[in-house]
């Protein structure tokens, strides 16, 4: 209500964009997102997917700097 | 102002960010990481290296060479292009829904609490830790209280920025800005308090281990930082450009 009540005062020409038109932008493109945020900082970490190590080994110095638990 | 045009200019922006966060972290942090690693070899801690474990003197399955190049570069460009696309796509959420802001004000405000509640508060309660510090036995652990906390993080910033947004009519700005960081801290103090603490740092040198963390925390404010600049802009430039067509479409319908 209150961003309805402030918007004519001095931002009546401010864009939105509906929550409708952006969801199925934020769902596809956020769990993609969340999906290669996983593979760099935890795979074959505490969870493997594929199992073994190259991903850990290849990215490991990422996953060190970016500060995600690692060893 | 299209979810399209956001998320685009979220992942170049996250591009810019991933090029530049690598030369920090290979100018900045390998020096450190290599320190670390150093010290690793010449004690006689856990070993790091997971094929020579059992005492077998196999090659690494990754060169350190290319963990410190490749591997680094391959980690901050994908890190970058995902918290950019996601940081694009927050921002075309809120925009114009964030008070009075402009859209280039309202993106630099999502990328400043972002930064905030995804690297900075999470950092203070689980450091980055150089190799060498850290067991492999308690990977599982501390992978998972680390997300927890950083879960808890965000989602306690977009509860309290939501609210802020809510309550500025009845409270006005000043007090629903401040409320919210409030409610944030509380609930973040706490939380630090109750989450489990994870020390194994051991005989670890102090210094070594400071150099590494400051690090560590410059590439991630250089993550955000570049992230939040290169995006602010680019939304600048394309509202610029909507206004500019929207203002010669009113002065071709008024001739």
């Amino acid at each position: 209500m209150s961003q309805h009540a402030v918007a004519p005062v001095a931002g009546a020409d401010l864009p939105t964009i509906p929550l409708r038109e952006l969801a199925p932008w934020a769902l596809f493109f956020g769990l993609l997102g969340l999906l290669v945020l996983f593979f760099i900082s935890a795979d074959q970490g505490a969870v493997s997917i594929p199992s073994g190590t190259l991903i850990h080994e290849w990215v490991h110095d990422g996953r060190h700097l970016l500060g995600y638990p690692c060893h | 102002m299209s979810p399209r045009a956001f998320l685009v200019r979220g992942l170049l922006a996250g591009l810019l960010a991933g090029v530049v966060t690598f030369l920090v972290a290979y100018s900045v942090g390998e020096p450190q990481v290599g320190a670390a690693i150093a010290l690793e070899e010449a004690g006689d801690g856990h070993s790091h290296s997971h094929a020579a474990e059992g005492g077998e003197e196999e090659a690494p399955e990754v060169s350190r060479a290319n963990q410190s190049t490749w591997g680094l570069l391959t980690g901050t460009l994908a890190v970058g292009v995902a918290l950019g696309g996601i940081v694009g796509l927050v921002a075309a959420a809120t925009l114009g829904r964030l008070g009075r802001l402009t859209p280039g004000q309202s993106t630099a405000l999502v990328t400043l609490i972002g930064f905030v509640a995804v690297a900075l508060v999470p950092f203070l309660k689980y450091p980055a830790t150089p190799p060498a510090v850290g067991s492999g036995d308690t990977i599982g652990v501390r992978t998972a209280v680390y997300f927890a906390f950083q879960a808890l993080s965000v989602v306690a910033a977009v509860v309290v920025a939501y609210a802020a947004v809510r309550l500025r009519g009845r409270f006005g700005t000043y007090l629903a800005v401040v409320g919210a960081i409030a409610a944030y801290l509380a609930v973040m103090v706490v939380a630090g308090e109750l989450f489990p603490t994870v020390n194994e740092v051991g005989d670890f040198p102090a210094d070594t281990l400071w150099f590494f963390r400051r690090a560590s925390l410059i590439t991630l404010a250089t993550m955000w930082g570049v992230l939040g600049v290169a995006l602010t802009g680019l939304v600048i430039r394309l509202y610029a450009a909507e206004r500019a067509v929207a203002e010669r479409k009113a002065l071709a319908a008024s001739l």
